[in-house]
């Protein structure tokens, strides 16, 4: 019988036949209790080299809130002080090797609430003037003044700038010397040059482009006078703003306020006595939050963090150990097996 | 070809239901059908369904608001719905609206066109049903006209071989006395003709176009149902009453036959034919899997709302103890500011956010994978039949993975497990047996394809398509041996074929029973050709040389006698009687002398069954002229008399079949199809259980069962069930359980109440212990009675404790109780399986129906959801296809289980540290791409290529199959684990970056614990951890696997680092926020750290458990893999497949007629064309067709007679009260 090849015959293709070669890997105990083995050493390793890194990265906190009576910054806890200023020391056994970052830390405050995070205008932000007149909804309620004036920036997130300011003090032989602190670069390159845009300043004068707005709520001054003392670090291009917008994860976060590294101190700080002079502007405690000066350097790992190297000695000493059951299991099996 | 037009009808029984409701808003219930011939403007009164054809549901216009209403009825697409308004209020809305809209599109989009595609077939095989032609009597002329224009009242003509276009009432027919011939396979797969009679004052009306036209009879009768063997009704023309049965109509679904041309008046038409209304209702088919899909996703919702109610009560506490102290950094809007409102909002929110644990993609992805597998199915060359060029055909693309979990299949028997030829293998003459061939040494060849066939050539009548092997036969008739040309003579003479001939020599035969058509056509070969006979004589050319013999009686065929005998006159004068029967019956019947050939015969006959052939003996005898006149005229006697009639026939025709001669035996081999006793073997091994259920007799069946190796000499016990009251039944049933089970199993059985309590407990423990095999063959009648509310849990019981069941003489509503009986009791997955017109039913109760394709009728095709060629791709599809479904789909479900918990409830642990604000971790283009992007094709790939077994050791190991029975792949346990390890993942996934990012910053002292980079960190973990896993449960690693598995992790990191571009955030700033996030986070050591950790943590455990599973409790699987890589690495091995070998057993079938009585028909003469007893051969088209006299009063006699006697089976009667009984349930 002569077979012509019909149209109804299916290709005869490794794809339609399913016939496709392929890898066919099965969990065996030669793979298998290696693999943890070799995870295992890994990880102790790892984590070896995480914790000693962790280990040598110097950190320094101080809660400042006065929450305390005999705590220094206690008087200015009372919302009826204004402009208040109160001082914290401490010394340094040994020297705070550089370069050293000063940030500020607050607990307990909720960031991360949605509703938090999104009551701000992102096109505000990005220097779109035409939402300077008309902000947009999720900004309520801090979207427009008592007397229907728009909020520049608009919401709430910017309308909680923290603005307590410091002063880092090196108290040699009972006189204070300040230490300079250095405020550029502490935001995101991204968020500083591509995320937020001032405004087209108008003949010359951001401010003039601000105008026909109102300042946040809470804030001292409007966004163009945030900086005095650099006319480019103004507006929303402010360093300390832009900080304050990447707003933290959890409710316990800390940002970096300024870094050290310039003059003597540029290497570190030597061992002596400081001083921090805290002007004292945010209110915590009635939502029983915390406020704290952090002072850290860090290495290739970033900050200090004995988690990470805390869990990878765990996991790591989890898979050696599930590697010793697993040839125990297989072993018994076997023999079992061969019986 | 005309079966290819039918198709196109039948597929509307698919849709019945729609077409049902349709139809019934139409028509009110009618009580009483008038019709009147040739008068359109009165039947239209009573708007009757016309002959046309609608299955397709929309238009081009009605499409998209049809198609989108239907689709938002889905339960999960109207959640979605509804979730995509809820994300549209403001003071809820957690998230944007695309994460819903975009998914929700997509899956919109592909339904629809999915949808319009099935519709656009619709109306194209609508409109091709639709547009066939008929002749039509229109205004006193015949017209060409399509089907849908086809009225009832119209009178049309049918030709040859044409499908009936709708239920006719028959008129007049080319052939005498207004007979006609039709196939009915279609309707109820009995491929024998019937023939239907005009009514005397109809047919002289013959094909007299003028006078056709001018009919103007009324009839009235029942209205439409679906009883295809009843008809009642009457006609009135010309002040006279006719009364109509079922013997005068022809209906929609049978071919005319052997029959030139006849006219019928339409009575039925379309929809309200009765084919149509035989359809039974069509179910919409679901998978087990399907079932338990719905049943988790309600579970999940309520998981959810569970969810959204803690982290709502979380939200009031949060909102009373910190968020109002919080007033000064939070505030809102008055009406928010209460906690509880609040709560009740971060409720909706969190119901928002947490939605995509019912994921979205779930039900499209589930019909992704569904249609890959119906194409591979499609496309596998080991289930395409080349004869036929028939492919596979997945013609429901929505069961796959059930193919998988089958347990029980019910077989039809003819056209499925057999071929349905008959075919003369072997004999028996005088004690010497012929068939077999023999090489040189004497030793026994098998016979194949390539054996060398006798040559007929000598024989000009031969037909040709006959093949025998063994020469010495045909050596033996041409050394003229005188039993050996008795014997052929005897075939050739003793039986009730109806000869034609179209050209000279073109002998075609019309059997009733294929078996008598193998004989004759045998005989036809070996020189003794019947070629033509009239009521009086029988024509043969014996060696070429025309015999005429008169036929002086016969004999018929019926159950009880299970043999026939012709009395003949040769023309030398002699009297002979020749017989052919069951061995047994006619050896009891034999003289003295012939015990040494008894004894021989009876040595081949057990050899020939023990080849699963059936057999016949065949005798003859002189008789003496004055013993048969004597006998004569008693027979003519007892036929005219009034009361017992049969009995005292029965009584004279024992008389006459005494004192015979043996002459030898027959085998006949009813061809099964290539494979099966090695097909069911196999699928037993699998621990299916296979069911026969077929029309045939008794007899048949049970051959079949032997022949298939499904019945077997070493079983302990064969119940055969054949009572004909509920109490017969009852009593057989009990004894047959007893039996089994021992008397003390009795009081379980009692009470059929107290029974279905405990049955599945118990019992089915119970099954597995009986080792011992037992059949229980059961027979129409008695299934009638044993399906009844009181005996079918015995029933049931019974059928399950043997191994073999076969139902015979069951109608085809039966073939379906006893699938729904199973289906009921046993909650097991049912499969029928079958080719004709009577399966239809059973097809589409089953769970899963499959059709043979390629025969004749294509019926069963069009109502099954698979079809293929041979039964024995059976195997293929269930254990492979189906097993590699139900495997790909289990763990593919798992699997999206698993990822979407782990994904979605990162929310929830981080509602703890957001104040349950319903913020998000992740960004919402991750949300909104996760499901659909990321991470459905390296699960589409696993779940459509993943083997964890190939197909050779799926088919050599079948018990790999249980696992699929048992349910355990994917079971709620299952889902259970899924989704806990799924939460597990979550926590994990949660928890390790969030104690790594309490103090971290990057290493330049800047931030990096804020919300977008801790987003980004655990996103990636989580795109990492769920790749790994899939890569885990992927056994079978294709290119395409790689391919979509590290292209997705491409992708990802791909579109992450596109998104969060300066160049799309100056387009879009308020849409992409995470911009320079990626950058800026995915450059420390410290978030990579983080992720190596997260997936090390999420995986190694899931590793562990399974390394540990495998080799402490390795399932049937994972030992066949082990063994598999064994025997991969060693490289290739054929191994031999299994053979069946058939058990020799002793069986004397008895087969060959499907009814008795044609005997009758032929003495009588009706059927014949020509009416002299002349030896001519018929001619192509008589001139001079004689129709005998017209209206005598005795031929209205006779042929009341041949109504009530000829042509009624006892089967009709068994039926009408089966299928009544059935249906007042």
């Amino acid at each position: 019988m002569k077979k012509e090849e019909s149209s109804e015959r299916p290709d005869n293709t490794a794809f339609t036949q399913q016939r496709l070669p392929a890898w066919q890997p099965i969990l065996s105990a030669g793979i298998v209790i290696p693999g943890f083995l070799i995870i295992g050493l890994a990880f102790i390793g790892i984590g070896i080299a995480l914790f000693l890194t962790s280990q040598t990265i110097q950190v320094l906190e101080r809660d400042y809130t006065g929450y305390e009576q005999d705590s220094p910054c206690f008087s200015c806890t009372s919302s009826s002080t204004k402009n208040c200023t109160c001082e914290i020391t401490f010394s340094l056994d040994k020297p705070f090797t550089g370069p050293v970052f000063f940030y500020y830390g607050l607990t307990n405050y909720f960031q991360s609430f949605r509703k938090y995070g999104v009551s701000k205008d992102d096109n505000q932000l990005s220097g779109d003037t035409t939402y300077f007149k008309s902000p947009q909804d999720q900004c309520f309620p801090y979207q427009y003044d008592s007397n229907k004036k728009p909020i520049v920036p608009c919401g709430a997130l910017p309308n909680s700038m923290f603005n307590d300011t410091f002063e880092l003090f090196h108290v040699v032989n009972k006189t204070k010397k300040r230490v300079p602190l250095d405020g550029k670069g502490i935001s995101w390159w991204t968020d500083y040059n591509i995320k937020y845009r001032n405004p087209s300043p108008v003949n010359g004068s951001l401010a003039n482009a601000f105008e026909g707005t109102v300042k946040p709520i809470n804030w001292p001054k409007p966004a163009y006078e945030l900086d005095p003392t650099d006319p480019n670090n103004n507006g929303f291009m402010n360093q300390d703003f832009l900080v304050w917008m990447r707003r933290a994860a959890l409710p316990q976060f800390r940002k970096l306020y300024r870094r050290i590294t310039e003059g003597d101190y540029a290497a570190g700080l030597p061992a002596g006595d400081y001083s921090v002079t805290i002007h004292y502007n945010y209110p915590v405690l009635n939502f029983d939050g915390r406020k704290k000066v952090v002072f850290s350097n860090v290495s290739w790992m970033g900050g200090k963090n004995e988690f990470l190297g805390i869990a990878y000695l765990v996991v790591g000493s989890l898979c050696l150990v599930m590697s010793v059951v697993m040839l125990v299991v297989y072993a018994k099996f076997k023999f079992k097996e061969d019986s | 070809m005309n079966g290819a037009c039918f198709r196109e009808t039948l597929r509307i029984c698919r849709r019945w239901p729609d077409i049902m409701a349709i139809w019934k808003e139409d028509v009110r219930v009618e009580e009483e059908r008038h019709v009147r011939a040739n008068d359109r403007e009165y039947n239209e009164r009573f708007s009757y369904a016309d002959n046309r054809i609608k299955t397709a549901k929309y238009n081009a216009f009605t499409f998209l608001p049809t198609n989108l209403f239907e689709q938002f009825q889905r339960v999960a697409n109207a959640y979605f719905l509804i979730l995509l308004i809820l994300q549209l209020i403001p003071e809820i809305s957690s998230l944007s609206w695309f994460t819903t809209i975009v998914p929700l599109v997509m899956v919109l989009a592909i339904t629809a066109v999915k949808d319009a595609t099935d519709d656009y077939f619709r109306h194209k095989s609508d409109q091709q049903v639709n547009t066939r032609q008929s002749q039509v009597l229109i205004k006193g002329t015949l017209q060409n006209e399509k089907w849908m224009n086809v009225r009832v009242g119209d009178i049309i003509k049918l030709e040859n071989n044409q499908f009936v276009a709708a239920d006719l009432l028959l008129l007049s027919s080319s052939e005498p006395y207004g007979l006609c011939y039709i196939e009915t396979a279609e309707l109820d797969g009995e491929t024998n003709l019937k023939v239907r009679q005009a009514l005397t004052v109809t047919s002289d009306l013959a094909n007299d176009v003028a006078r056709l036209a001018d009919f103007n009879a009324e009839v009235i009768c029942e209205p439409p149902n679906n009883k295809l063997d009843k008809f009642t009704g009457t006609l009135y023309w010309k002040d006279n009453k006719y009364s109509l049965d079922n013997e005068k109509m022809l209906l929609r679904g049978c071919v005319l036959r052997n029959t030139e041309w006849c006219f019928g008046l339409v009575i039925f038409a379309g929809l309200q034919t009765k084919l149509m209304q035989n359809c039974g209702s069509t179910k919409f088919k679901r998978t087990s899997i399907d079932r338990l899909m719905n049943t988790l996703v309600l579970w999940i919702f309520g998981f959810l709302i569970c969810m959204g109610i803690i982290l709502a009560i979380g939200n009031t506490i949060w909102e009373q103890r910190v968020g109002s102290e919080f007033w000064a950094y939070l505030q809102w809007n008055k009406f928010t500011s209460n906690a509880i409102f609040s709560g009740f909002l971060t409720f909706w929110s969190y119901v928002i956010i947490l939605n995509t644990v019912v994921p979205i993609s779930l039900y499209v992805s589930v019909e992704v994978l569904r249609l890959g597998h119906s194409y591979f199915i499609n496309w596998d060359r080991r289930m395409y039949y080349s004869h036929k060029d028939t492919p596979a055909e997945a013609r429901t693309t929505t069961l796959n993975e059930e193919l998988g979990q089958v347990e029980f299949i019910f077989s039809d028997k003819t056209g499925t497990l057999t071929q349905n030829i008959m075919v003369f293998n072997k004999c028996s003459i005088n004690g010497k047996t012929y068939g077999d061939v023999y090489d040189e040494f004497g030793h026994k060849v098998d016979i194949t394809e390539k054996t060398p066939c006798v040559d007929f050539s000598f024989n000009p009548l031969r037909d040709r398509k006959f093949r025998f092997h063994d020469s010495s036969l045909v050596e033996a008739i041409k050394l003229e041996e005188p039993l050996v040309q008795e014997f052929f003579r005897l075939l050739a003479l003793c039986h009730t074929v109806m000869p034609e001939e179209r050209n000279e020599g073109e002998l075609v035969y019309q059997a009733q029973s294929p078996d008598e058509g193998a004989l004759v056509t045998a005989a036809r070969n070996f020189g003794f050709v019947f070629r033509s006979r009239t009521p009086e004589t029988i024509t043969v050319y014996e060696m070429g040389q025309p015999v005429t013999y008169q036929l002086l009686a016969i004999l018929d065929f019926n159950n009880v006698r299970k043999r026939m005998s012709v009395i003949v006159r040769t023309p030398k004068g002699q009297l002979k009687l020749y017989s052919k029967g069951a061995d047994t019956i006619l050896f009891d019947r034999l003289d003295p002398s012939n015990d040494e050939l008894m004894y021989t015969t009876s040595e081949h006959l057990n050899e020939f069954a023990g080849e699963g052939l059936r057999t016949l003996a065949l005798a003859y005898k002189d008789l003496d002229e004055d013993v048969f006149d004597e006998w004569m005229k008693q027979l003519l006697f007892a036929s005219t008399s009034l009361d017992n009639r049969e009995e005292k026939l029965g009584v004279l025709y024992e008389e006459i079949e005494q004192g015979l001669m043996l002459l030898g035996a027959t085998a006949i081999e009813d061809k099964l199809q290539e494979g099966v006793p090695e097909t069911i073997a196999c699928l037993t091994l699998a621990n299916i259980k296979i069911w026969v259920l077929t029309g045939d007799k008794l007899e048949t069946a049970m051959n079949i069962g032997y022949s298939c190796n499904m019945l077997r000499d070493d079983m302990n016990e064969v119940f055969i069930i054949s009572g004909h009251t509920t109490l017969e039944v009852q009593r057989e049933l009990r004894a047959a359980k007893e039996s089994i089970m021992g008397p003390s199993r009795e009081i379980f059985s009692d009470g059929p109440d107290t029974e279905k309590t405990d049955i599945y407990s118990s019992d089915s423990v119970f099954e597995e212990t009986i080792i011992s095999e037992y059949a229980l063959i059961i027979n129409g009648h008695s299934l009638a009675h044993a399906l009844e509310a009181d005996l079918e849990q015995i029933l049931v019981d019974v059928a399950c404790l043997c191994k073999t069941v076969i139902c015979c003489r069951v109608t085809p509503l039966q073939k379906a109780l006893v699938v729904e009986l199973i289906k009921r009791h046993k909650r097991a997955v049912t499969l029928a399986i079958g080719d004709g017109a009577n399966d239809v039913s059973m097809i589409k109760t089953a769970h899963i129906g499959v059709g043979i394709s390629g025969q004749e009728g294509m019926q069963a095709v069009l109502s099954s959801d698979y079809s293929f060629a041979q039964f024995r791709y059976l195997q293929r599809l269930l254990l492979v296809h189906g097993r590699w479904s139900y495997h790909r789909m289990c763990n593919f479900l798992c699997y999206f289980f698993y990822k979407n918990f782990a994904f979605t409830l990162v929310h929830f642990w981080y509602g703890f540290q957001c104040g349950f604000s319903a913020q998000t971790v992740y960004d919402q283009w991750f949300i909104t791409l996760f499901n659909i992007v990321y991470t459905s094709l390296p699960v589409l790939s696993m779940g459509l290529f993943d083997q964890d077994v190939n197909e050779q050791y799926s088919l050599r190991y079948p018990n790999l199959y249980r696992p699929g029975q048992l349910n355990q792949l994917f079971n709620k346990r299952k889902f259970f684990t899924c989704t806990l390890h799924g939460i597990c993942t979550s926590f994990i996934l949660f928890f390790i970056p969030y104690g790594a990012f309490i103090s971290a910053v990057r290493d330049d002292g800047t931030q990096i614990s804020d919300q977008q980079a801790f987003a980004v960190t655990i996103a990636t973990s989580l795109v990492i951890v769920v790749s790994v896993q899939i890569g885990l449960d992927t056994n079978y690693w294709t290119a395409v696997n790689h391919f979509f598995i590290w292209g997705s992790l491409a992708v990802y990191f791909a579109i992450l680092f596109a998104m969060q571009s300066d160049g799309l955030f100056n387009i879009f700033p308020n849409q992409f926020t995470f911009i320079g996030t990626a950058r800026n986070s995915l450059d420390q050591k410290i978030v990579w750290l983080v992720i190596f950790l997260t997936t090390v943590v999420c995986i190694m455990p899931m590793v562990a458990v399974r390394f540990i599973k495998t080799d402490c409790y390795p399932t049937q699987t994972d030992k066949v893999r082990l063994l598999q890589q064994a025997t991969r690495r060693q490289g290739p091995q054929e191994q031999n497949l299994r053979r069946v070998r058939r058990t020799s057993s002793r069986r004397s079938a008895y087969a060959f007629a499907h009814q008795q009585g044609y005997g009758e028909l032929i003495t009588s003469g009706k059927n014949m064309k020509v009416t002299t007893s002349s030896t001519s051969t018929y001619p192509l088209s008589s001139p001079e067709r004689c129709p005998g006299t017209r209206g005598a009063p005795d031929e209205t006699t006779t042929e009341a007679e041949t109504n009530n006697t000829g042509f009624k089976r006892e089967f009709d009667q068994n039926q009408d009260v089966t299928v009544e009984d059935l249906e007042a349930r």
